[in-house]
């Protein structure tokens, strides 16, 4: 049992946690802002940050050297002294086609031009940490930190927590996957006392896919920092060839989002087409870039509907955030979206969200339209709908905002606190 | 000196739900209110289902009280959308309905066939759905109705003052204490403006306490029993005439579940009551031939008896909604010149304000999203399909008619 220590830090918080210690997590991740390639760094970074505000004592171990601004409410260690982009050797963030099929055992953790060389090097920086001090609890951001999570533990008995933002089956968007990520993935999950899944979408994959009792898993929901999105003027001149076609009466349609086989895309253009033969002012705004964009500028072009859809590249700063204030409706097209915090940043831009039945953020809004990844009919009626009528448009856009705004970094911290009390309990008795 | 009595007014209504009716039918087929998938949108369905849960158990019922006791009387609306589907689905049912009539003792009240909200928006429509309503009854039941009520109780003083001109004498209306203030809902009323017709108000707490509480196990009253009850009616009548308890048909059986007990609670409890020799029931037209009016009443703003604002924002409190209607009864003009009767009727049963109802976000707004009661995901994918069926409206009207146009506004 942690010891009690009353009075001890008088003043200095006025939380739970105040008159005892703090409680300490070391907190497992990959990334952090604004280093971050994906939603995992941004989701690690606001998470910590309310952890904190709620007396968490936080050690962030991540696997490259660099500076991190506003992270003084927690430690932030660098395992290694890799450059930000080099923290996954020479391979691609989310490629995990390439990954050497080695146990650490195997691997020379000298190579960090090698993922499994870094994840080693990793692993070691882990061990050290916690022989030096040993956390209440251990909390592990999905597959990359799942093997020094289980180290972790193995050296402490604290309570290991893995977070599941994706699954192998969500990045591959088959069942087929790097076999090696999915026995890391089952291992991390076996030996989790207690997992958080982002959705249901994701705890229901955990439950069949790796067959782990439903009881040891929790499901919370990520938030979005809303006053981060604030202070930004939307600039037209950005797509002011979208904006002309507006003031003709035509709706944009968008998806922001990485070309891959798990965003559904190729669904997307088909219902594109399929819209447009029903009503005529649509055009559609693919802002992104990734492994399918032949595929679908060709696939657009067959179906006849080349003129209508605009590929933008890949964006950033600027362009990204003013794809999404020029689009009037948001399309989420994943065949496998574990949450997709992108539509909640597009309905703070005002757009109306269509969203897949197999997104998870679609579980947490209300006044969106759902459809199946596959289901290229409904989804075309749901864009003509909306693009028919100012009043369903209004309702859907103004109503999704009361929603996204209730969702709040504070709960997800506050539901994290009484998730490590418990598996803390567990463990000690 | 008149009995004390119980005014108990039941109304039963059925609407077509417009089936999962997507852009891609729009022009290609015309059959909205037909989804044979055994879905809450699938009418046969639903209908077989409340047939066998309420209309029959509690028609049954009735059948027993008016047989067992001769001061036992009920009222009832029966909406056009409800007699055709039973026609066509259960013809048992509307049987029943036919011998609770024939006894004499239950009377029909009157409103719109298609259980519109055509008063809001075209009186020409509103008073055509009138008299289709009362020529059915009439040809159905044989009886003439005189007492009038609004689709979902919506009321207000230029209502009662079209009553009174329509030849009704008498109207029903939410007893809302805002209006009433220390007045009891327990008298006749007369509405403020009119000569002679007569004003019932629903007693709303012990009519919602069977309506929505009854089989409630966190309500401090559960389970309520036919002694209990009988004790609030009488401290409520007091030494006043009435208590009118007006609610859903489907209260008895669909809202509130056999194994709730809720049929051999109203069968004990009226046999409680009629068990002292000064109380009795009233039909709505005995209630208001026997006893004078307390006093006028004013309702210059609608009210209903719906949710706890009372008011109509459940079917027109989002654009949504009131783009629907707007453009539904834009075409009115145009529907009726066509002389097309299926047409005509298609769109009339796309005016019952079940379709605008299921469009509310008030529950998605306000986070309660189980209070959404509805056989469609969302309002959203309810306005879709609506709209989608009223494009392929302007579409027949266009095609066959040549009449207005493809859009509109």
């Amino acid at each position: 049992m942690r010891s009690t220590n009353a009075g001890k830090k008088k003043g200095a918080s006025d939380d739970a946690w105040s008159g005892h210690d703090k409680m300490k997590i070391l907190m497992l991740g990959w990334e952090l802002p604004p280093h971050n390639s994906g939603g995992l760094g941004v989701a690690c970074y606001h998470m910590s940050k309310a952890l904190a505000i709620q007396g968490a004592s936080i050690d962030f171990v991540v696997p490259y050297t660099a500076t991190h601004p506003d992270t003084d409410f927690m430690t932030v260690h660098g395992a290694t002294h890799l450059e930000p982009l080099a923290r996954y050797g020479l391979m691609g963030a989310y490629d995990s086609k390439h990954l050497r099929q080695l146990g650490l055992d195997e691997v020379d953790m000298k190579d960090l031009h090698d993922m499994r060389g870094v994840q080693k090097r990793y692993v070691k920086f882990v061990e050290q940490l916690v022989k030096k001090q040993a956390p209440d609890a251990i909390h592990a951001h999905d597959w990359l930190t799942m093997e020094a999570g289980m180290r972790a533990k193995e050296l402490t008995n604290a309570p290991l927590i893995v977070h599941v933002h994706a699954t192998e089956f969500d990045r591959s968007g088959t069942d087929a996957g790097n076999p090696l990520v999915h026995e890391i993935e089952y291992q991390g999950l076996m030996m989790a006392d207690r997992i958080i899944a982002v959705s249901n979408v994701t705890k229901n994959i955990i439950i069949k896919k790796y067959n782990i009792p439903a009881d040891k898993i929790e499901v919370i929901y990520n938030a979005i920092d809303v006053a981060s999105l604030d202070g930004y003027d939307y600039d037209r001149r950005t797509y002011k060839y979208l904006e002309s076609l507006k003031e003709e009466g035509y709706t944009v349609v968008s998806a922001v989002t990485r070309f891959t086989i798990q965003k559904g895309l190729t669904h997307f253009i088909r219902a594109a087409a399929r819209a447009s033969e029903k009503h005529d002012r649509l055009v559609f705004l693919f802002a992104g870039d990734g492994e399918q964009r032949n595929e679908l500028i060709s696939l657009a072009a067959d179906l006849g509907i080349a003129d209508k859809v605009f590929f933008t590249g890949f964006v950033r700063g600027k362009q990204w955030r003013d794809a999404y204030n020029v689009a009037d409706i948001f399309v989420m097209s994943s065949v496998s979206e574990p949450f997709g915090l992108t539509a909640l940043e597009a309905a703070h831009y005002n757009s109306a969200l269509i969203i897949t039945k197999q997104s998870g953020v679609g579980e947490v809004l209300h006044n969106i339209f759902r459809y199946d990844f596959w289901d290229i009919d409904v989804l075309a009626d749901q864009i003509v709908g909306i693009a028919t009528s100012p009043s369903l448009a209004h309702e859907l856009r103004a109503n999704v905002k009361h929603e996204y705004a209730r969702i709040s970094w504070h709960d997800v911290a506050r539901d994290c606190m009484a998730l490590y009390a418990k598996a803390g309990s567990g463990v000690a008795a | 000196m008149s009995k004390r009595g119980i005014v108990l007014y039941l109304h039963v209504h059925q609407p077509l739900r417009v089936r999962k009716y997507s852009v891609f039918d729009t022009a290609e087929r015309h059959d909205y209110f037909q989804e044979h998938d055994g879905s809450d949108r699938d009418n046969q369905k639903i209908l077989h289902k409340v047939a066998d849960k309420s209309y029959r158990p509690m028609n049954a019922l009735l059948e027993k009280l008016l047989a067992t006791h001769p001061e036992f009387k009920v009222s009832l609306s029966i909406t056009g959308t409800f007699i055709e589907q039973a026609e066509k689905w259960a013809p048992d049912v509307l049987d029943s309905f036919k011998r609770l009539v024939a006894t004499g003792r239950v009377e029909i009240v009157s409103e719109t066939y298609y259980h519109s909200l055509a008063f809001f928006y075209s009186l020409e429509e509103f008073e055509r759905q009138v008299e289709m309503h009362r020529d059915k009854i009439r040809e159905l039941f044989g009886v003439e109705t005189s007492v009038f009520r609004n689709t979902e109780l919506a009321y207000n003083n230029s209502l009662a003052k079209w009553a009174e001109g329509y030849g009704f004498k008498g109207i029903l209306a939410e007893g809302w204490d805002p209006i009433l203030g220390w007045r009891s809902p327990n008298y006749v009323y007369r509405p403020v403006g009119t000569e002679k017709i007569a004003l019932l108000l629903k007693n709303y707490r012990l009519s919602d306490d069977l309506a929505f509480r009854f089989s409630n196990k966190a309500w401090e009253q559960w389970p309520l029993t036919a002694d209990t009850y009988s004790e609030w009616a009488n401290a409520s009548i007091a030494d006043s005439p009435l208590i009118n308890l007006f609610m859903d048909y489907e209260t008895f059986g669909e809202h509130q579940w056999h194994d709730t007990g809720i049929f051999d609670f109203f069968e004990n409890f009226v046999g409680k009551w009629l068990s002292n020799p000064d109380n009795t029931f009233y039909t709505t037209s005995e209630a208001i031939d026997t006893h004078d009016s307390a006093g006028e009443v004013d309702m210059p703003h609608t009210v209903t008896w719906a949710d706890a604002e009372r008011d109509l924002t459940a079917w027109l409190g989002n654009s949504m909604q009131h783009e629907a209607l707007r453009h539904l009864y834009a075409l009115e003009e145009d529907i009726l010149h066509s002389g097309d009767q299926a047409l005509v009727d298609d769109w009339r049963k796309l005016q019952t304000s079940d379709h605008v109802y299921y469009m509310c976000t008030k529950w998605f707004t306000d986070g309660d999203v189980h209070a959404y009661f509805s056989p469609y995901n969302s309002p959203y994918d309810a306005f879709l399909y609506f709209m989608n069926a009223l494009r392929d409206v302007r579409y027949r009207l266009m095609e066959s008619h040549r009449y207005g146009g493809l859009l509109d506004g």
